[in-house]
Formats: structure tokens, sequence, C-alpha cells
């Protein structure tokens, strides 16, 4: 018997109802106004509901968006039919009633639909927001993620998602942002917010070390798309958007290669560079050079300078530490963050010697808010067993192993541990 | 001889799925009929609405209720499929996707009209 649905089924692109239907979100919001942004995220899960229950039966229709756009926006007419008396303006009635007869084609014009894109993160990143819940936004409403996954990656549950999404909302209201991309004066000081929640996004996809690796791991992915809108987008095109968009490629880069099948973590120098992703380190030094047009230097820029070292060194070995110790010399003028220094001082030890590494980690101010991070203790002991001092090397390696609970981290840990031991018998 | 046997889907909560499972689920659903179809087994399906109405006679009077079922029991959707037996209409059934959803599958021979010589 003929199938009348030729295979479509791998013609639907993974995280077609995550990504079309958060964009479609954004889309209805423009269309409706700020004031219906929960509407605009209801009637789009109804749909993707109805799609669930339909599409078995019918196939996949020639146009998944459109199909989903359409019966999202016929939804959100029909709800606020009913509660027009209540709400709303003849003006909106007017313009609303005005969508029926379009198609729904005006709507799906490109450069429309990513700004539509735009103009919610920079909604979601508004300053007068907390940077915690820009990020829980930003991942409901622009990426679709639902609440559950959140809390899943972030080891919270529903309910305080739920309450931070509920609270970030209740601001907006009272906010009320236009729902647009800023211009003029405003422009600079917005875009830094929205890089910065961008850039911490793409962090916590990257510092896998709690919560479900699958679902982090697509937060990153995330980041890097978020960025290349903003980069493709005349107005936010600004080199320190770039510069993050390198900064990011060149983390990617490394990705696959940081961690073995067991999910365990590989350090750099022992990881395989032939696994690294070349076309993105291509990708990434290109933006690099796009970046270099400003007069400013900005955090970004450093940090993907020193990816880019890494990236480019042939070998561990053969890494140009000088000049990523120069990078981060910089860098410390801009953020002088106990981590910042804690890197730096790696990188000190590696141009200058172990005593200088040690020497750069006693001078950081605010030390103590390192001490229960297992890294500075790693370090500690990796320094002195550089200079031959192994009973010292035991203990940072011991005091390490009592701030992480990463089972990658631990077993690298233990392993460092037990070589010590057994060399010291 | 083949046999016609029908697939009566009843519930399969989808509410709160998010829209990455939904995929997931809907490919699933997708694989599962795309596997009958080229086996020959599929001959037609429709989803069905929750809601309705229910009619009955009571006291000379045609009586409009309803429904009376809860939506997480009442009939989702059907399959008529064509297979050997009910043991294989059994079979097929076990794949059906929305088990884990609170789904339950009724399987039913459909009824040969015998037509006498």
């Amino acid at each position: 018997m003929e199938s009348d649905i030729p295979n479509k089924t791998h013609y639907m692109v993974d995280n077609l109802f995550r990504r079309e239907g958060a964009r479609i979100v954004s889309t209805l919001t423009r269309i409706f106004g700020m004031e219906h942004l929960e509407l605009a995220e209801d009637v789009v899960q109804e749909a993707l509901l109805k799609a669930l229950q339909q599409w078995p039966y019918s196939g996949i229709p020639d146009n998944p968006p459109a199909w989903i756009m359409q019966v999202a926006r016929n939804r959100a007419l029909d709800v606020l039919r009913r509660r027009q008396t209540f709400i709303a303006k003849e003006k909106d009635i007017a313009s609303w009633y005005g969508l029926e007869g379009e198609s729904t084609d005006k709507f799906f014009l490109d450069h429309e639909v990513r700004d539509d894109e735009l103009r919610m993160l920079f909604v979601c990143c508004h300053p007068l927001i907390s940077v915690e819940s820009q990020i829980a936004l930003i991942l409901k409403i622009l990426c679709g993620f639902s609440i559950a996954e959140i809390g899943r990656a972030f080891l919270s549950s529903e309910e305080t998602i739920h309450k931070r999404l509920v609270r970030a909302k209740r601001m907006l209201r009272e906010i009320r942002p236009q729902f647009e991309i800023p211009g003029g004066t405003d422009l600079a000081t917005r875009l830094d917010t929205v890089l910065k929640a961008v850039y911490l996004l793409f962090n916590e996809g990257y510092n896998a070390s709690q919560g479900e690796r699958l679902v982090r791991a697509e937060f990153s992915h995330e980041a890097i798309r978020l960025t290349r809108l903003l980069s493709s987008h005349s107005v936010c095109d600004r080199p320190k958007t770039h510069a993050l968009l390198s900064l990011m490629l060149l983390h990617a880069a490394r990705f696959t290669a940081r961690l073995d099948d067991l999910g365990q973590l590989i350090l750099l120098q022992d990881q395989d560079r032939r696994l690294w992703d070349r076309a993105l380190i291509a990708e990434g030094l290109e933006e690099l050079d796009r970046s270099a047009g400003g007069e400013k230097i900005s955090e970004y820029h450093l940090q993907a300078g020193i990816s880019a070292c890494h990236c480019l060194a042939e070998s561990y070995e053969a890494t140009d530490w000088s000049r990523i110790l120069m990078l981060y010399e910089m860098l410390v003028y801009i953020d002088n963050s106990p981590i910042v220094l804690l890197n730096r001082a790696v990188a000190i030890a590696k141009v200058h010697g172990p005593r200088a590494g040690i020497h750069a980690i006693t001078k950081i101010k605010d030390r103590k808010r390192l001490e229960k991070y297992y890294l500075l203790h790693a370090v500690l002991g990796e320094f002195s067993m550089e200079l031959g001092n192994s009973e010292q090397a035991a203990k940072h390696y011991r005091k390490a192993l009592e701030f992480t609970r990463v089972k990658s981290e631990r077993m690298f840990l233990s392993g460092k541990l037990k070589s010590i031991i057994e060399n010291l018998n | 001889m083949p046999q016609k046997y029908m697939l009566i889907f009843h519930g399969g909560f989808y509410d709160d799925l998010s829209p990455e499972e939904a995929q997931k689920q809907m490919n699933k659903w997708f694989a599962w009929v795309d596997k009958l179809r080229n086996q020959g087994k599929y001959q037609s399906g429709e989803p069905l609405l929750p809601g309705g109405k229910i009619l009955s006679h009571k006291k000379g009077k045609i009586v409009i209720d309803g429904p009376f079922a809860e939506s997480k029991e009442s009939v989702a959707g059907f399959f008529v499929i064509e297979t050997s037996g009910l043991d294989e209409a059994v079979e097929i059934s076990k794949e059906y996707p929305d088990f884990h959803l609170g789904g339950k599958v009724e399987v039913r021979e459909v009824m040969k009209i015998e037509v006498p010589e």
C-alpha cells in the first residue's frame, strides 16, 4: 500500500517545536502588544499540543511554522474577542480583526521575525530585571524551554523557576518596555546588558558542573544563536558583539574534546586536539578579526584572544603563554575578580615558573572568596608538584576534593592524589 | 485471512509536555504510523476532540447530555488496521506511544458483514 505521507517525518528538524514556538511567541507579542505576552505563550503552547494531536493522523503540513503561527494567532483572536468588552480599545479590536483575512506570509518575512526575537531579547534583558531572571526569561520565552527543563538544568524546583518568572513578568508589566531594539544613546548600555546575559547563559551551558548536561549544552548553542542574531543586525553589529561571538565559538569548538565517553572532564593538556572543531575555530577567528574595529577593548575581546591562543597552538607544549599572560594582564584592568586572577596566576607560572605562580595566588585580593573553589586548591597542588613538594601537593589535592561534588572533577583529583601517594611510598 | 481491527485510544495527557517533549512524542507517533503504513497494515485513523454530547432515551424523550467521561479517559482517536488476527493487533498496540502519559488502547475486531449467497 502506498503511503500518502512520504517519510515527511524526516523533514521535521530537531528543536522545531521549541525554536518555532519561541519565535512565534515573539511575533505574536509584536502583533498583540507586550501586555499580551502571556497570552502569546499560552496560545503557542496550545497550538503545539494541537499539532501533536493532529499531525500523526494528517501528516506534517507543508509549512509547519506557518501552521503553528496560524493556529496560535486564531486562538489568540478568539480569546481576545471574548475578552474584548473588558479590556480592548476600539482601535486594537479593529487592528486585530484586520489581521484575520491576511495571509500569514506577511508575518514570516525573515528580517521581521528575526527582529522580533531581538526586540524580545532586549525586553527580557531590561536593566531593571535581575540577571538571573533575565536568563530565566530568555530560556523560557526566546529559547522555548519549559519550566521543568529549566529547573532540571539549574537543580532548582519548578516552583522556584516559576516564581522567578512570575516576578520577572510582573516587573515587565510595571516597566512597560517598548517592544523594540533601543536606538540612540540608550543602545550601548542596553546592548551591554544583553551581551552580559547571553554570555552568562553561554557559561551556564559550558560549565556543565550541575544539572542535566544535555539541556545545558543546548543553553550554549542558544547563546551562540542569539549572539549570531545580534551580530547580523545592523544596529547591534558592534565590535563587542563580534568579540563575544568569537569567544563563544572558540570555546564551543573545544566542547566535544572536553569530556570523555563517560562524561569525565579532560584537561586542556590531555585533550585530543584533532577533536576540536576546525570550522568553528575558523569562524571564531574571523569574528575576532571583525571585533577589532572599535576603539575600546572589552573583556570579551581579551577572553576571545586567550581562547584563540589555545585554539591556534598545535600542542599544549606549543601554547604561547607569554601572549596569554599579556592578555590576562590587560583583562585584570577590566575584571580583577579572584577567578580571573587565579587564571592569570596559572599563566604566570607557565611563563615564570611555579614559585611565581604561588606568589601571584597569595597576592590575590579577596582570596577568601576562592577558598571553597576546588580549582584554587587543585592549581596549588599542581604548582607544589612542579616544585617537587609531594606532601604539600597531596594536602592541596585533599582540600580540593572537599570542595567538589562533580564526579569527573573528583575522579581527576583522586587520580592525582593516588599517584602522589604511590610515589611517596 | 487478514482481519480488520480498530485500535481505540483512550486518554494520553499532553498538557504538561514541553515543546521539546511534544516533538519527541510526535516523532514516536510518526514512526509508528509509518511502520504500519509500510507494512500495509494501516487502513485509516482519525483524532477526536474532547467534549461532544451523549444522547439517550428517557421516559419517551431524547435526552442530550454531556460528556460523562473524564477527559483523561475519553477517546482521543482511533486507527483501523489489518492484521492476521487479535494476537498481532495486540502486539502492534504495544507500540502505542502514549502509555507513559496515561493512555490506554482498546483493541476491537471489526465485524465482517456477511452477505448470504
